[in-house]
């Protein structure tokens, strides 16, 4: 929760310990446990090489108004290289197949599903993520829109839905509720908050609440 | 994996012509997923975003010429009106997000028989245009489908566009799938009405091993219409229902995940009866469909 506020705020991330470097001790120690478990019943350790250094190639992208540039794997999706290279953990991959589209950016101020883009295809472009769309500290009308509603539940696809809705506000500024349903329809929400989400995206475009 | 970036359609061509096993990319959106899953390990990838010849539409002699790497939102967006039937089609393809970066140009080359785009390609008579370093050549679309995900594509070429005609007349498409959003097609159908020549163009998806015609079918409405074209007046409910049960005998469906083979015959057959009512409808009203 901590997290989410702040990041909603864009105040900058707390220096103690916060719920990804927890999460991300308590894999390494599972990991660690797991292995010497496998030492004590007597498994070999993989005798196969590791695998060669992939080449890459560099890539800049201008994320969230921030220029970035890094060499990145041919092979990697957008998404992975925003949340791997760049710790922007704000699009989520939810079906990696482009089935569900928590991780949807904006590319050139158009909603893309990041899991079936490449990094590469994209040198040179602009990306949006949910990262950026606080502006000033003050959240994007349609995350207010989002949390107002209660447009989510357990907040996984959230991400991704809000990005979407901006996208469908620039691609469409004044939609009926039935064209939300169907603009909104390649965001899938396992909660099913869908009433609410369309009652967010409604405000939004209205600019109330 | 090489990753190959020309910016001309001439560099884009030597490229495929020195490495044929390179998999052309422009949305991405379905060869993504075999790579995401490990389905596909292509040695190169030949990303077509920078070939500024194939990503615009114009008007050539009477027909509009698609590139290959024109989104289907440019689709919907810019010509509904004069390609009614393929916009609808584009229409129904995944998501918005998805429609932002695929393109009619990836559904031909994935070849794929539940590819959205073939029923109105098919139904209008297009024209696959592709191009290698040993020139440009034009392919009927009904020669252009060879198999499941197999097409008439050599493999140092590119396909640079899609030629159809501007409707002449009203045109129809409909799908059936689990739910309106985001899924692959059951089974789908496009209609075309073309009163300058009396005759009916039809496409099925995800009904055979190749999208395909029903020859048959059209030829027997043809028959009925001919009289009526000058004339407009309802179709009689058992004509429709003969048009749609010859629609359904033109399929080859499969069992599968996503439906069997009765059911999709008989979708199709209910598909073909009402795409063709609509259409004659729209005609009997004066009116070519612009997509709604």
């Amino acid at each position: 929760m901590r997290e989410k506020a702040s990041t909603f705020a864009g105040e900058p991330e707390p220096s103690g310990p916060n719920r990804r470097t927890v999460l991300v001790g308590a894999v390494g120690a599972g990991v660690a446990g797991t292995a010497l478990a496998g030492v004590g019943v007597g498994l070999a350790a993989p005798t196969t090489a590791p695998p060669a250094p992939q080449e890459t190639l560099p890539v800049t992208l201008t994320v969230n108004g921030v220029r970035r540039s890094a060499p990145v794997d041919p092979r990697a999706s957008l998404l992975d290289t925003l949340r791997d290279q760049w710790g922007l953990t704000g699009p989520k991959k939810g079906c990696d197949q482009g089935a569900c589209g928590a991780c949807t950016m904006l590319l050139d101020g158009t909603r893309v599903l990041s899991c079936i883009s490449l990094a590469v295809l994209h040198d040179g472009q602009e990306i949006t993520t949910v990262e950026g769309l606080v502006a000033k500290g003050e959240m994007h009308p349609v995350q207010r829109a989002f949390a107002e509603r209660d447009g989510f539940q357990c907040g996984f696809c959230t991400s991704g839905q809000v990005t979407s809705a901006v996208g469908l506000l620039k691609e469409n500024p004044r939609p009926s509720r039935a064209e939300i349903s169907e603009l909104m329809s390649g965001n899938l929400c396992r909660c099913a908050a869908y009433s609410n989400i369309v009652d967010a995206v409604a405000d939004a475009a209205r600019g109330e609440r | 994996m090489d990753f190959i970036r020309p910016t001309s359609l001439a560099e884009a061509l030597r490229a495929k012509a020195e490495v044929p096993e390179a998999v052309p990319i422009a949305g991405g959106t379905d060869v993504m997923v075999e790579l995401n899953f490990d389905r596909r390990r292509p040695p190169a990838l030949l990303d077509l975003n920078a070939v500024g010849e194939i990503a615009k539409w114009s008007e050539v002699d009477g027909r509009i010429r698609l590139g290959a790497a024109v989104p289907y939102v440019r689709v919907i967006d810019e010509l509904g009106d004069r390609l009614p039937g393929l916009a609808m089609a584009a229409r129904t393809v995944g998501s918005p997000q998805i429609r932002n970066r695929g393109t009619v140009g990836g559904n031909l080359a994935a070849a794929s028989p539940a590819g959205d785009s073939h029923p109105p390609l098919l139904a209008s008579d297009a024209v696959v245009e592709v191009a290698s370093v040993r020139g440009t050549r034009t392919i009927p679309i009904t020669e252009f489908y060879l198999g499941v995900k197999r097409s008439a594509l050599e493999p140092d070429e590119l396909i640079t566009a899609v030629l159809l005609p501007p409707a002449d007349g009203p045109q129809q498409f409909s799908k059936v799938g689990t739910r309106n959003a985001m899924v692959i097609a059951v089974c789908s159908f496009a209609v075309a009405l073309h009163p300058a020549s009396g005759t009916v163009g039809t496409g099925l998806g995800s009904a055979a091993p190749t999208p395909r015609r029903a020859p048959e079918a059209e030829d027997y409405i043809a028959g009925e219409l001919s009289a009526l074209w000058q004339s407009p007046a309802p179709l009689a409910d058992s004509v429709l229902r003969r048009f749609g049960e010859l629609v359904g005998a033109a399929a080859q469906p499969i069992d599968d995940v996503r439906g069997s083979a009765a059911y999709r015959r008989h979708a199709l057959a209910v598909l073909a009866r009402r795409t063709l009512g609509w259409a004659w409808h729209d005609y009997c009203e004066g009116r070519v469909t612009a997509c709604a």
